[in-house]
């Protein structure tokens, strides 16, 4: 089960021609890909692209009647290989990830469908996690591009240009042989807007049809000597024909004014501006912000937009340049492959138009309006003074009260079962002293934050085990950290199976919540679930076991922190050689709530018994050390004002959205604590007997109070 | 400069950047902005970047929207105009902030800007890891920011959106979308708001509660979350009138509020007795005191906290009172035809049983290795005590009821040598230095919590007072002894105090 049920957006999968759909980005390029006549879809979920698969996930239903196959890929290299439906028969295929890391993980199987080429239409849309509110490494999917010639588009981010380009992008693949990069940036997957629906197409030939009519044709296989073929064909035959179907079909846009002296101003002072199309908005409203163009992209600066970021087109390259003065280039990210490109093609046709590019604007980060904006008005003061704006003046929030800001890491959800492995991984540091910690991809990861502080690097998803891999130990062991997600990406064979046939003498801790639950939720082999389209319970022990873990020991209930931190002491100190694997499971938080909460909610509506459970604290007892808090940093366990008025730090406290784990019970028990924590059972609709007891005791109790109080008061101030 | 100054000939446009921590329904509420703007037949775009979800990040949402022209609307509806996907600095309508420090966020980013913005923003704080981790007190100043808000938007509409969420029964963003529509930012009625509402479907009453409370506090002045506020203790006994007349005679006034809270703890933890003897010691002080008096003010504060320190009979004390039970009832929101079962986390160890033992034979069994070898599994588990059956309350009631007996206590013991110790410091250092005097009353604080926690924090405690009697060459001792507490509560391993020492 994802994060949320995606029904309502299957909806708008429906829609026929003429119909306006409404919604985001990323649910856009799904419904395009249906439009499309896709026959095949493929995928690995991680943000920003996890809607698509959500939805198709619970789209099986309408799938099917447009005999469309849907499969939710073990990782994005099982995902290209996918693609090899598309070599040999016309099946307009398409899978999707995150990237650079997906792309990363799906590169073998990237270079070769690129090598041998596709028949059918190939589309891989990858989610560009650049910028803010990135999670990865920042880097460039163009690299991979140019080097596998792979054809790149980046559509103006609106939803009519990116559903028309998802369109484009098949035949342009099938025009050129060609397997197609669809590049959205993240805030593009998440923007919403409207667009004029078609009807969804019914793939002429289905997968089913080609399983039927096998085809041979070794030419298109990586293999001496056709992969020598393979690189001339590409140079000599899909190149040049793509170059003719972007041409064609003007894929690339031109705003602004054209021809001989543009923007306004007379003859040799001419300028231009090249842009990605994933960044014309941000242009545009930077124009604007400076007085040179409108709310509708009236510029009065020429501007050539490239929807397709690779291959560049020489000749529409050359005529916009021919001419101008300077010509400004906005790519986004590092190396400035465009840029180097432009000039080359300058210097080949011996046009003397300066490219501006990483000069004024800036080498690293995200290119946003005001990033724009400023190296904008930088070149413009520099080839067009007399449209150039003023140098902005800026007037920064003063230091003393910037410094008031804190910052908010990323946390561990509500009763997350993740954080009580940290708690007992930092109680065992105390006792041992820090391990050298190869952390992995996964909520987990926020362990490397405040307040747990814990893990030295992190090499890859489903890597965590083979991160620790050099750390060959005489007396202290290192840890390795996986998710379950991470595990069947590629962590077993990787990292169990690497360690078991290495020798390793190194802990591995699996973090078992049931669920790929970074990515929103999705099932995985191991998730506990009952999955109607998919199978799942396979147990991850057995997998450890089956590639010959011997060591392994599970904890079903991670809340358990005594038994975590005397597991994980256990596996750090155990005189058995050999790779010490830890499963640790309790189910994702956000989804048991999802799914339990409304539960509750009918049994309390019919009456029935029901028991809440939740923390506090006594603010009387709590002296503000805050150690509790150092050792969970969960979200609903905070800070108030003292409410005595001689103590001057704050108490510690919990708010209502505590959903009673246990947690800091568990902890006050297991770090010796304090004696504040109190856990409230709140009984709705008891039965009568139990409110018979609860009456009996609460006149015994009440007594001895009034008698104590009696006391009190003759002692009183 | 208004929205429109920019693009004279342009289209109207309208710009909110919303600040909200995961899951605080930022999303949903940049739905409904949306859709009040699409059904006023405007063109409206979203933006987020949910990514990490998780409750402790902060997220902008940013929405636009433009009034289309006659030129769009017989034009093609697929060539919307272009839009931003996120908010320019300069360039922003409305800032809706769900809590003070994000309020904070939107300024220091420069999406509220004083010729333009209207800044709506929660007055509340969530507060962030980084605060609540502290050792002492890690909170930013709200002052700072409320001040800044002020200064850098065009109009602050500041109140408490949670005490406002919790009095409606509903949640944060439909305060906020009230908020939004009662400022009177938007140029869309209201009912077009509660359409919005409505035709979500989902918790539509709730929501249309709370967007009324926010609607309704968005015309309101500013108004900050209410803090506790302690009264002057008044006597309400005779031995209380006694003291606080004492206390007003011989004390300099600054110290008098303290003391009198002081005085009233220490009745309520142990007896008239036991207050007479603080302020004995704290008239010791008093004596060496010269205006301003801050010595004996701080040492009244800190004297009464340390005195009442907390052992078993306290923390049982504090435990079985009607007050609390009732006070735990309403943290919990208990309603009436629920029952309440409530569990503590105990764990009194050998060594803590054996202070509230008389002092020789607590001393003897921790003396002995071969009874404490013996005794100890015993009181190596935590407990679990559930105080609402009788059983444990009866037991934590007879643990507290053993006041009496807390004088021949081996931690009375204890305590009363380190405070006299402390004490005999202080009055010998305030003959020469009233600051630095000052300064090690303060170092108190540094002694707190229970057992691991409580040990720490005296070991900081020896190290800062070995360590202020040689304060590196050119430094105030008093300046000195102040650093070398902040560095005490630096972090909890000590590295900071260590390294504060040994560089002097």
């Amino acid at each position: 089960m994802a994060e949320r049920s995606f029904k309502k957006e299957v909806e708008k999968l429906k829609l026929g021609a003429g119909e306006r759909f409404e919604g985001e980005g990323i649910l856009a390029v799904t419904k395009a890909l249906l439009q499309s006549g896709v026959a095949y879809v493929g995928g690995y979920q991680g943000s920003p692209i996890s809607h698509l698969m959500d939805v198709f996930a619970d789209a099986n239903d309408l799938l099917a009647g447009l005999d469309v196959h849907f499969e939710a890929s073990a990782s994005e290299a099982t995902a290209a290989a996918m693609l090899a439906a598309s070599v040999n028969y016309p099946l307009r295929g398409a899978v999707a990830w995150k990237s650079v890391v997906g792309t990363n993980v799906a590169s073998d199987a990237l270079s070769n469908i690129a090598s041998g080429g596709v028949r059918g239409g190939a589309l891989v849309i990858v989610g560009e996690d650049y910028g803010e509110g990135s999670s990865i490494m920042q880097e460039r999917t163009h690299a991979f591009a140019m080097k596998s010639q792979m054809w790149l588009l980046d559509p103006r981010p609106n939803l009519p240009s990116i559903v028309d380009m998802v369109e484009r992008g098949f035949q342009l693949s099938e025009a050129s042989n060609t397997p197609v990069m669809l590049e959205l940036r993240v805030r593009s997957c998440h923007l919403t807007g409207e667009f004029t629906a078609k009807d969804n197409i019914r793939p002429e030939f289905t997968v089913s049809d080609a399983a039927a009519n096998p085809q041979r044709d070794t030419d298109r296989i990586v293999l001496p000597p056709a992969n020598f073929l393979h690189e001339v064909e590409k140079v000599e035959r899909r190149w040049p024909a793509a170059i003719e179907f972007i041409r064609e079909n003007r894929l690339n846009e031109w705003f602004g004014p054209q021809g001989g002296d543009d923007r306004g101003t007379e003859g040799d002072g001419a300028i231009g501006i090249i842009v990605q199309g994933g960044l014309y908005n941000n242009l545009n409203r930077a124009l604007e912000l400076i007085g040179l163009s409108d709310s509708f992209g009236n510029s009065r600066i020429p501007i050539y937009c490239l929807n397709v970021t690779y291959p560049l087109i020489p000749d529409e390259v050359r005529d916009f340049c021919l001419g101008k003065k300077a010509v400004l280039v906005l790519e986004e990210g590092q190396p400035e492959f465009i840029e180097h490109e432009l000039n080359t093609l300058m210097r080949r046709s011996d046009i003397q138009t300066r490219i501006v590019g990483k000069d004024p604007m800036p080498r690293a980060g995200e290119y946003t309006a005001q990033v724009i904006r400023d190296g904008l008005g930088s070149f413009l003061r520099d080839w067009a003074p007399d449209i150039a704006p003023q140098q902005p003046r800026s007037d920064p929030l003063p230091a003393e009260a910037a410094a008031q800001i804190p910052g908010r890491p990323a946390g561990f959800c509500t009763g997350c079962p993740e954080r009580p492995i940290f708690t007992a991984m930092k109680l065992v540091e105390r006792e041992l002293g820090p391990s050298h910690v190869s952390a992995d991809i996964g909520c987990h990861l926020f362990s490397i934050l405040p307040p747990f502080n814990i893990g030295n690097t992190t090499m890859g998803y489903g890597l965590g085990a083979a991160g620790a891999s050099a750390f060959k130990p005489k007396d202290k062991r290192a840890i390795a950290i996986m998710g379950d997600g991470g595990f069947w990406h590629n962590g077993l064979t990787s990292g169990i199976g690497n360690a078991v046939f290495n020798k390793d003498d190194t802990v591995t801790l699996i973090v078992d919540n049931g669920y790929s639950a970074a990515t929103g939720g999705q099932d995985i082999l191991s998730s506990r679930a009952e999955n109607k389209a998919r199978t799942t319970q396979h147990p991850i022990e057995r997998a450890v076991r089956g590639v010959g873990g011997k060591w392994v020991r599970s904890v079903n209930r991670t809340y358990d922190v005594a038994r975590m931190r005397d597991t994980l002491r256990e596996a750090l100190t155990t005189p058995e050689k050999g790779p010490k694997v830890i499963v640790a499971s309790s189910e994702c938080m956000l989804n048991r709530q999802r799914r339990e909460k409304p539960l509750k909610k009918k049994a309390l509506k019919d009456g029935k018994r029901v028991v809440r459970e939740r923390f506090g604290v006594d603010p009387d007892t709590c002296t503000g050390d805050h150690s509790c808090i150092r050792l969970s940093g969960c979200p609903s366990l905070s800070i108030r004002p003292n409410p005595d008025p001689l103590r001057q730090d704050p108490v510690a406290h919990v708010d209502n959205s505590c959903v009673g784990c246990g947690l800091c019970g568990e902890v006050s028990h297991a770090a010796v604590l304090c004696p504040s924590f109190y856990k409230a059972q709140l009984v709705s609709n008891p039965g009568r007997w139990e409110r018979l007891v609860h009456k009996v005791r609460q006149a015994v109790i009440s007594m001895l109070q009034g008698w104590d109080g009696r006391a009190r008061a003759a002692r009183a101030f | 400069m208004t929205p429109q100054s920019t693009a004279a000939a342009g289209p109207k446009r309208l710009s909110v950047a919303i600040l909200a921590l995961g899951g605080q329904g930022g999303g949903v509420l940049a739905d409904w902005v949306q859709t009040v703007a699409r059904a006023h037949g405007w063109t409206a775009q979203g933006t987020s970047v949910p990514g990490v979800a998780q409750r402790t990040g902060s997220t902008v949402y940013y929405v636009e929207m433009v009034q289309q022209g006659e030129r769009a609307q017989a034009g093609d509806p697929d060539e919307p105009p272009v839009m931003a996907l996120m908010p320019v600095p300069g360039d922003v309508d409305v800032v809706v902030a769900s809590e003070l420090m994000e309020a904070g966020r939107a300024v220091l980013r420069g999406f509220s800007s004083a010729d333009r913005t209207t800044l709506i923003g929660s007055t509340h704080r969530i507060y962030a890891i980084g605060e609540k981790s502290g050792m002492g007190d890690a909170r930013g100043s709200a002052e700072r920011i409320l001040e800044a808000a002020a200064q850098r938007s065009r109009r602050f509409i500041g109140f408490d959106m949670e005490a406002v969420t919790e009095r409606a029964g509903s949640v944060i963003s439909a305060i906020m979308f009230g908020a939004l529509a009662g400022s009177g930012a938007l140029p869309f009625g209201r009912g077009s708001f509660e359409d919005a509402i409505r035709g979500s479907g989902i918790a539509v009453e709730s929501n249309l509660r709370g967007f009324d409370e926010g609607f309704r506090a968005a015309q309101q002045e500013l108004s900050l979350p209410e803090e506790p506020q302690s009264d002057f203790p008044a006597p309400t006994s005779e031995t209380g009138r006694r003291l606080t007349a004492r206390i007003q005679g011989s004390l300099p006034e600054p110290a008098h509020e303290a003391a009198l809270h002081g005085v009233q703890r220490l009745m309520d933890y142990q007896g008239a007795a036991y207050a007479e003897a603080y302020l004995g010691r704290l008239l010791s002080i008093a004596a060496l005191d010269a205006p301003p008096y801050t010595l004996t003010a701080e040492a009244a504060r800190h004297l009464a906290l340390w005195m009442s320190y907390e052992d078993t009979i306290r923390v049982a004390d504090l435990k079985v009172r009607e007050t609390r039970m009732d006070r735990v009832r309403g943290e919990v929101r208990a309603e009436d035809d629920q029952l309440l079962k409530v569990t503590e986390y105990m764990h009194p160890r050998l060594r803590e049983v054996c202070e509230t033992l008389p002092a020789g034979m607590g001393r003897a069994i921790l003396g002995s290795r071969a009874l404490t070898r013996l005794l100890d599994p015993l009181f190596r588990k935590g407990r679990h005590v559930e105080t609402t059956s009788l059983r444990w309350y009866a037991m934590l009631f007879i643990l507290s009821r053993m006041r009496p007996l807390r004088p021949r206590s081996l931690r009375y013991a204890e305590e009363q040598a380190r405070i006299d110790a402390w004490l005999d410091e202080v009055r010998e250092t305030a003959l020469r230095d009233r600051v630095l005097a000052t300064e090690i009353v303060r170092c108190q604080r540094l002694i707190k919590g229970y057992g691991d926690t409580f040990e720490r924090g005296l070991r900081n405690f020896a190290a800062v007072m070995q360590g202020l009697r040689t304060p590196p060459p050119g430094r105030a001792p008093a300046a000195w002894a102040a650093e070398l507490r902040e560095a005490a509560l630096a972090d909890e391993d000590g590295e900071a105090l260590k390294e504060r020492l040994l560089a002097a």
